[in-house]
């Protein structure tokens, strides 16, 4: 039997940073996990997926990530995408270095 | 050190030059990712968990103070104002943009240096003992075979597309800092009949097969190394598996096979090859050689050693702890460790590489050496000068006294950086270091080598560790095996694993039960962990390990 499919994100990093992207519900790619498109059907996710994949100048080696939904949106389920979407513990580097500076101009 | 000729300057400008267009290429949309991932990963190039990685050589973990202080401006530059040094003796930049890394490239070109071959499946950085012209135990400054060896594989036309990437480490000690049993080719320079030549090993390595390198040739003469080490590459290129990538490596060409075939194809190749050199190479080692020289060493009184030795406990500490011996008495080998406690290991600012730099060119003759233990090293510095040298490197964070304790730890970057880390190691080498720092026991446990990698792969070496670390992700979560009595050392031995793994909050507690252990195990302060592992056997240390073993058996 096959395995009942769970909800997915789009992600990959950006060609010039190499950031960690999102693939939002408009199409465009985000920064942050919880503005991604959360897709609950598996032909849906591969549709986004597809369509990420045509964009190789802005998104290198887009892939489906398992995600639950959240208060604020998507959430990791696992800790590698957890570690991506926050970056390194061992310094304040990566994208936790911007949402701190986020909430400091808040 | 070796000069560039007008050749290497033009080769590398000329690389820098075609991967700026690359890099162009692919950004107008002109190269495909997959028809790019070959020619950035040509030039060290990887894309990781957070951003690109550029992987510099350091050519046997030998660097001017004009080169340190590069690496220290593109640190800053370039990156987030530090640079992680590796097992490999190579520098990494965790966070540069595609972009700016032609620049990067240009800059490193600048002091003759570059990224060239430190990724790929091509004949990797040689690495050597960091201790090369300085121990006191060496036949041979191994740096002169090493040049040799990376300019003959550099860009050799043969070996672009090996099966899979092939390191190489040389050493002229007996006693082996560069862990050569561990490499595709590991060689060590030995003497026979007061005649100089080499001891080829090969079949070693570490990843997920873990097997030590079996002697090929135990005595080679010097005028053969090149065909000879040509020979073995190609005999791999053609026998070696293309399959399947984890069969991939030489040592399992060698396990498949037999040394004996090996052997016997190599020989063969060999006497195909010798007569195509000339013996032009053996005039151009010369030259190498004699770019290579001794520092003139002073001779000076080395009364402000004693008296800081005798007055001050944290220079004390230091000497006793970081210092090694120098062939010359009057000197002393300084590791300057890049494990304070709770840091990242390996990691350095631009403002300590700078600091280290200006130190080398003061008091250490222009010569600095990073170790495959991810520290730095000054292979000479006279004694009457060492306080002076201590008290900058306090200053500037640098003076930890812990070469060669357990917060000397090797980890590779784990998932906090790697794309193909399975677990973290990074945080589990800093909370180690803290906990034993806290205990106050590092001093009195001694010697020992802990070694932490966050995948199979092993690029912390955890095999080698008297006790290894390995990180692995089981049904989604973060889960540590141990193993013990590895050595890294002249007879190389694989840990074994212990038993089942740890979580993350539970592997430094799990860690200080071995060592507590120990300490009680032990048959006095000079019996080492690894002595007494060896004595007692695993079963004590297991039974630490895992006391609720011990409850259900009862």
């Amino acid at each position: 039997m096959p395995r009942p499919f769970t909800p997915k994100i789009v992600t990959a990093n950006d060609l010039v940073t190499g950031d960690v992207i999102y693939l939002a519900q408009d199409g465009s790619w985000v920064g942050e996990m919880c503005m991604a498109a959360l897709l609950d059907e598996e032909d849906a996710a591969n549709a986004r997926l597809f369509e990420a994949e045509t964009q190789p100048h802005i998104a290198v080696g887009p892939y489906l990530a398992d995600a639950k939904a959240g208060a604020n949106g998507p959430e990791p389920t696992h800790f590698r995408e957890a570690f991506r979407a926050k970056g390194p513990s061992n310094r304040l580097h990566g994208k936790q270095e911007r949402q701190q500076e986020v909430q400091a101009h808040v | 050190m070796y000069d560039y000729a007008d050749f290497d300057n033009h080769f590398v400008r000329n690389r820098t030059a075609q991967f700026r267009k690359q890099v162009e290429r692919r950004v107008s949309g002109a190269l495909t990712e997959d028809e790019f991932k070959p020619l950035r990963l040509m030039n060290g190039v990887y894309l990781q968990l957070h951003a690109y990685m550029l992987r510099v050589a350091i050519p046997y973990g030998t660097l001017d103070p004009n080169q340190m202080r590069q690496l220290a401006y593109l640190a800053e530059k370039f990156d987030k104002g530090y640079g992680h040094f590796t097992t490999r003796q190579n520098i990494q930049y965790n966070w540069p943009h595609l972009t700016d890394i032609p620049d990067m490239l240009d800059a490193l070109a600048d002091v003759r240096m570059h990224a060239i071959q430190t990724s790929g499946n091509t004949i990797r950085n040689v690495t050597a003992d960091h201790f090369a012209g300085a121990a006191a135990d060496e036949i041979e400054d191994p740096r002169p075979t090493a040049e040799l060896i990376r300019q003959w594989s550099t860009d050799h036309p043969e070996f672009q597309f090996l099966p899979r990437k092939f390191k190489l480490a040389v050493t002229g000690s007996k006693e082996d800092r560069a862990v050569t049993k561990a490499h595709d080719v590991g060689i060590r320079i030995v003497e026979r009949d007061g005649e100089v030549g080499y001891e080829i090993i090969v079949g070693g390595g570490l990843g997920r097969t873990p097997i030590i390198g079996q002697v090929l040739n135990d005595f080679l003469p010097r005028e053969d190394l090149l065909p000879y080490l040509e020979a073995i590459v190609s005999v791999y290129n053609t026998l070696g598996r293309r399959d399947n990538k984890y069969k991939a490596r030489i040592k399992i060409t060698t396990m498949e096979n037999g040394i004996e075939k090996i052997r016997d194809l190599v020989d063969e190749k060999f006497a195909q090859l010798r007569p195509q050199f000339s013996g032009v190479d053996q005039e151009h080692f010369a030259r190498i050689k004699a770019s290579f020289p001794n520092p003139e060493l002073k001779s000076a009184d080395t009364g402000a050693y004693d008296a800081a030795y005798a007055t001050d406990p944290g220079f004390r500490s230091f000497a006793d702890t970081n210092l090694s011996a120098h062939r010359d008495a009057e000197h002393a080998i300084v590791t300057i460790s890049l494990k304070a406690h709770g840091d990242t290991p390996g990691d350095a600012t631009a403002e300590q590489m700078r600091v280290m730099a200006d130190l080398a060119e003061r008091y250490g003759y222009d010569d600095i050496r990073i170790s495959h233990e991810q520290n730095v090293i000054l292979p000479h510095v006279h004694k009457g000068d060492l306080p002076a040298v201590y008290a900058t490197l306090r200053a500037y964070g640098l003076a930890t006294a812990n070469a060669g304790l357990i917060s000397d730890i090797i980890a590779c970057p784990g998932m906090d950086y790697c794309a193909l880390a399975t677990a973290r190691a990074i945080p589990v080498a800093q909370n180690i270091a803290e906990r034993f720092d806290e205990l106050k026991l590092e001093h009195d446990i001694g010697p020992i080598k802990l070694k932490i990698s966050g995948c199979i792969n092993a690029c912390g070496h955890h095999h080698l560790g008297h006790i290894g670390i390995l990180g692995l992700d089981r049904a989604g979560v973060e889960n540590y095996q141990i193993t013990l009595g590895g050595d890294g050392g002249a007879d190389t031995v694989i840990g074994k694993r212990a038993g089942p793994g740890f979580s993350y909050d539970q592997i430094v507690p799990a860690i200080e039960r071995i060592l507590l252990a120990y300490l009680d195990l032990r048959d006095g302060p000079d019996e080492t962990f690894l002595d007494a592992f060896r004595r007692l056997g695993e079963a004590p240390f297991k039974a630490a390990l895992y006391p609720e073993d011990k409850s259900n058996a009862a």
